[in-house]
């Protein structure tokens, strides 16, 4: 048996940061356990750039955001462990792992946090009907392909979901000399960052169709081209629209999935909505002493933010460790309302909190000059105005704590509503 | 000179194989694909009916509720999954109730054992999820559940262990009557034998049609399915079928061996015999027809769709007989459902089919009935997965984190006879892929496994048909690349 203050699964970017910040915060025995060959997480692959913005005013690439924490984790001497799989965990906080050089490793931890990152939805959970031959991928996977082993994945190609990694690869398989004929979007707005729409296809002249979606896929062995139609209001195709397009590769980007298995097996609770555990202030689940942080918990847009939360998530543990997070106080919890899909965190212990609170939310639809509405136990407390907000951008609202203590306040909602009036929508 | 040629190693020809491998003969198993296990045999509901659908007195009829029978012992040899968790038909009123009754009698005559007809409560008791509108239905204990590729894979491993030459990528093109025997001309080269077998699934009348005038004709009928998250796969305890009807046996809710969920199939007339696409309405129908049975599926747990082939003939039996115009050319044709239940019955009939032109055959008495044992790292013991590190350190290393399915295991079902050289192929033996990420995450790491173990580059790695290849080529080079180039 193996024993550590902190065990730290996943040495992503959320990992990363965990792992320092509890370090930072007097934590000594800590072990980083990652399933690649390599840390960093799926940061290595996205040789963009665009990364750092927030965390360190400038630009760098996926890679080099990674390098400064995996610098900064060997300079504090944080053990890690790679090629290392995670078995299974429980709510005592026991492990099971292996690899290939410890074998079979049964570790206790005082705290775990969970930062296994997420996986990409598939061909077959959208349920596309047609042909199962060679060419189709999800973004991602073509991602690693290009950028970490070297390989092109295809020559004339079609994105479905402008989710951000599609514009991404996009631009890359352009820049790797193939054609991408087109970005197809289901709805009728990109789920991507605006920059990257601009940066990734209206520079390289890449068409986006909105509102439609492919609705079949032919070739016997290798992909030989697809069906594309448009969508009405209810997302179904519109007969008489389909429209064939030749191509030898569908890349796939129609979301991301947490990737909560292991959460799972210690009686986690899960939130329906993000599809990652239920976290309080501090990225504590609703098992004391496991925590959570990163795209496991809710899908970021941007790592900056991802490395904020998990910074919270790795004080938070060292805290625990030390049993200096207070656990019997009095909290409240958050709730969506109208055109929000979710707040993280949804339980609040005002106790732990120290000058503010952050809510990081996601919109349901587009909307144009509307606000914000914050309200404690029904009282507006807070109204942000809006010129634009899209489901492809996480939105942020900070409240000071000072009034919600002293109100003893049980919950807050937030919801959108249109300038001037109670009515909401696009 | 072989004795034996068997062309097609599906579930039928590989098993035909396997028990033929009991004798001192010289088999070759010709496929035309670049795998075993690869039509029909790859895409279908993985039942092994109780057999009380047949008309008494087909083939059909004869063959299923013996070959069930005889499902244990032979996974059991081979260490392959096979559940025997019983199987429903469920009827929606009483007219319904009255096909019950009459499977329930067909069952008795086919020799089907102990297959009882419940009231509603006991079927509830038995499936809590099946919807309230049914009023009672059939069971048969004897149903169980099977993982079709990986019988006919260890089948055909098993017959090669013992002497069986397969020869993958050998489309047989043209047949030729000698005085004694056949002369076959295949991709790969001549071939001749003194007997053949003509397993050929979809193909077995072209391949009839070689050495005879046609005498039937193969019809493919299309079934589509939708494969769910284990997530769902606790859902239903048993198969559970709805009422049969002219189109077949209907839209079927099951486990499967992995605990996934299974929903499928449709029926539909299809006028190629590589039409293997799903479709939207095909796809739409069995959701619909399975929330006919259980209304609580949850269809966003899909992990993905396929459709199989069947391959039907108009007198609706097997068609298994020495061809009238070609003696010893042995067609075993035709083979629909309930062909895989059937299939190590159908085997043993053929052989004794085949001794009954021959003559009796000389045992062989080297025969070994099960294979080099079959590691699953992540149900083994937690010793025994320390220990088996400690001895291979590729069982260390996960490759497909959805399934845990390790390097070591990859490396195994790469090395084994009629192993695997595809990425589907490693899939269909060892399941990496088969989960949820299905492949995204492992997909480059298994090729990166099959290039090394087959000694090719990673480019000449193919998804699943020859053709089927999934890299373009490099990415451009770097200036120092070019440099050092």
């Amino acid at each position: 048996m193996l024993d550590y203050d902190v065990v730290v699964i996943g040495g992503g970017p959320a990992g990363l940061a965990a792992a320092i910040e509890a370090k930072k915060n007097g934590i000594d025995h800590i072990l980083v356990i990652e399933r690649e060959r390599e840390l960093g997480g799926i940061l290595q692959q996205c040789i963009h750039n665009g990364f750092g913005l927030h965390v360190f005013k400038e630009e760098l690439t996926g890679p080099e955001y990674a390098e400064r924490f995996i610098i900064e984790l060997r300079e504090l001497g944080i053990e890690y462990k790679l090629d290392t799989m995670v078995l299974n965990i429980t709510k005592d906080k026991d492990l099971t792992a292996i690899n290939a050089i410890d074998g079979l490793m049964y570790i206790r931890a005082k705290a775990i946090i969970l930062s296994m990152g997420c996986r990409e939805r598939t061909r077959g959970a959208i349920n596309i009907p047609g042909s199962r031959s060679a060419g189709i991928f999800t973004a991602g996977t073509a991602q690693r392909f290009v950028n970490m082993e070297g390989y092109m994945v295809g020559k004339k190609v079609v994105i479905l979901g402008s989710g951000d990694i599609g514009l991404i690869m996009a631009r890359r398989m352009t820049l790797e000399g193939a054609e991408v004929i087109a970005v197809v979007e289901l709805m009728p707005y990109s789920g991507g960052l605006t920059r990257n729409i601009v940066q990734c296809l209206d520079d390289f002249n890449i068409p986006l169709l909105l509102s439609h979606t492919v609705i079949d896929i032919k070739g016997k062995d290798r992909l030989e081209g697809i069906t594309i139609a448009k969508t009405a209001e209810n997302r179904k195709p519109i007969v008489g629209t389909e429209r064939y397009i030749e191509c030898d590769t569908l890349l796939l980007s129609v979301g991301l999935i947490p990737e909560n298995e292991l959460s799972k097996g210690a009686e986690v609770e899960l939130n329906e909505v993000t599809g990652g555990p239920v976290v309080n202030e501090s990225m504590e689940t609703s098992i004391g002493g496991i925590f959570a942080c990163g795209n496991v918990v809710h899908v970021h847009d941007l790592v900056d933010w991802v490395t904020e939360e998990s910074r919270r998530a790795g004080k938070s543990a060292a805290k625990y460790v030390k049993n200096q997070l207070s656990s019997g106080c009095v909290g409240l919890n958050t709730k969506p309302e109208r055109g929000i899909r979710y707040i993280v965190p949804q339980r609040v212990r005002l106790n732990n909190v120290e000058d503010t609170l952050n809510l990081y939310m996601r919109v349901d639809n587009i909307y144009h000059n509307t606000n914000i509405v914050v309200k404690a136990d029904g009282k507006l407390i807070k109204k942000i105005k809006k010129i634009h907000l899209t489901p492809g951008e996480m939105e942020t609202v900070t409240l000071p704590i000072h009034d919600l203590k002293e109100q003893q306040i049980r919950e807050i909602t937030v919801e959108i509503q249109k300038e001037g009036g109670i009515n909401y929508g696009n | 000179m072989y004795d034996v040629a068997i062309i097609g190693a599906g579930i039928i020809g590989s098993n035909i194989a396997r028990e033929l491998s009991k004798y001192n003969l010289r088999i070759i198993l010709l496929e035309k694909e670049n795998d075993v296990a690869n039509g029909t045999t790859k895409a279908n509901s993985a039942i092994v009916h109780a057999g009380y659908d047949a008309k008494p007195g087909t083939l059909k009829g004869k063959l299923n509720a013996l070959g069930n029978r005889m499902y244990e012992n032979l996974c059991k040899e081979l260490e392959v999954p096979f559940k025997r968790i019983g199987s429903l038909v469920i009827a929606f009123n009483e007219e319904e109730m009255k096909i019950i009754k009459d499977l329930y009698e067909k069952g008795k005559i086919n020799g089907v054992p102990d297959m009882e007809i419940l009231n509603k409560e006991k079927l509830q008791h038995l499936e809590p999820n099946l919807n309230d509108d049914v009023v009672g239905g059939l069971y048969a204990p004897t149903g169980g559940i099977v993982g079709p590729f990986e019988l006919a894979i260890a089948l055909a491993e098993n017959a090669v262990d013992n002497g069986v030459e397969l020869q993958i990528n050998s489309e047989v093109k043209d047949i030729q009557k000698l005085e004694e025997g056949y002369q076959l001309f295949t991709e790969k080269g001549e071939i001749k034998a003194k007997y053949v077998i003509n397993a050929a699934g979809l193909f077995a009348d072209s391949i009839h049609n070689m050495v005879s005038p046609p005498t039937f004709e193969i019809i493919p009928n299309r079934g589509q399915y939708n494969l769910l998250d284990k997530n769902s796969g606790k859902h239903v305890n048993t198969v559970i079928f709805q009422c049969p009807t002219s189109y077949g046996k209907g839209v079927v809710v099951l486990p499967t061996v992995h605990g996934n969920l299974l929903v499928g199939p449709s029926a539909e007339a299809v006028d190629r015999k590589d039409a293997l696409e799903s479709s939207m309405e095909g796809l739409s129908f069995i959701k619909e027809k399975a929330q006919k049975t259980v209304e609580s599926i949850r269809f966003n747990d899909v992990i993905t769709s396929f459709a199989g082939l069947r391959a039907k003939t108009s007198s609706g039996d097997f068609i298994i007989e020495e061809s009238k115009e070609a003696k010893g050319f042995i067609n075993v044709a035709a083979i629909d459902s309930p062909g895989l239940s059937s299939a190590p019955a159908i085997a043993e009939y053929v052989v004794n089919l085949l001794k009954g032109i021959a003559g009796e055959f000389e045992k062989n008495i080297n025969f070994n009935p099960k294979r080099r044992p079959v590691v699953h790292f992540i149900e083994l013991p937690d010793e025994e997965k320390a220990k088996l590190i400690e001895k291979d350190p590729r069982y260390g290393r996960i490759i497909c984190r959805c399934e845990n399915i390790t390097e070591g295991e990859i490396v195994d079902i790469i090395k084994r006879n009629a192993g695997a050289t595809t990425v589907d192929g490693v899939k269909r033996r060892a399941r990496p892929g088969s989960g949820r990420c299905q492949g995204g995450f492992c997909s480059p790491r298994v090729m990166e496994i099959l290039a090394r173990e087959l000694n090719v580059d990673i480019t000449e790695i193919v998804k699943d048909g020859k053709n089927s290849y999934i890299l373009t080529g490099s990415t451009k080079k770097t200036k120092v690349q070019l440099q050092e180039a």
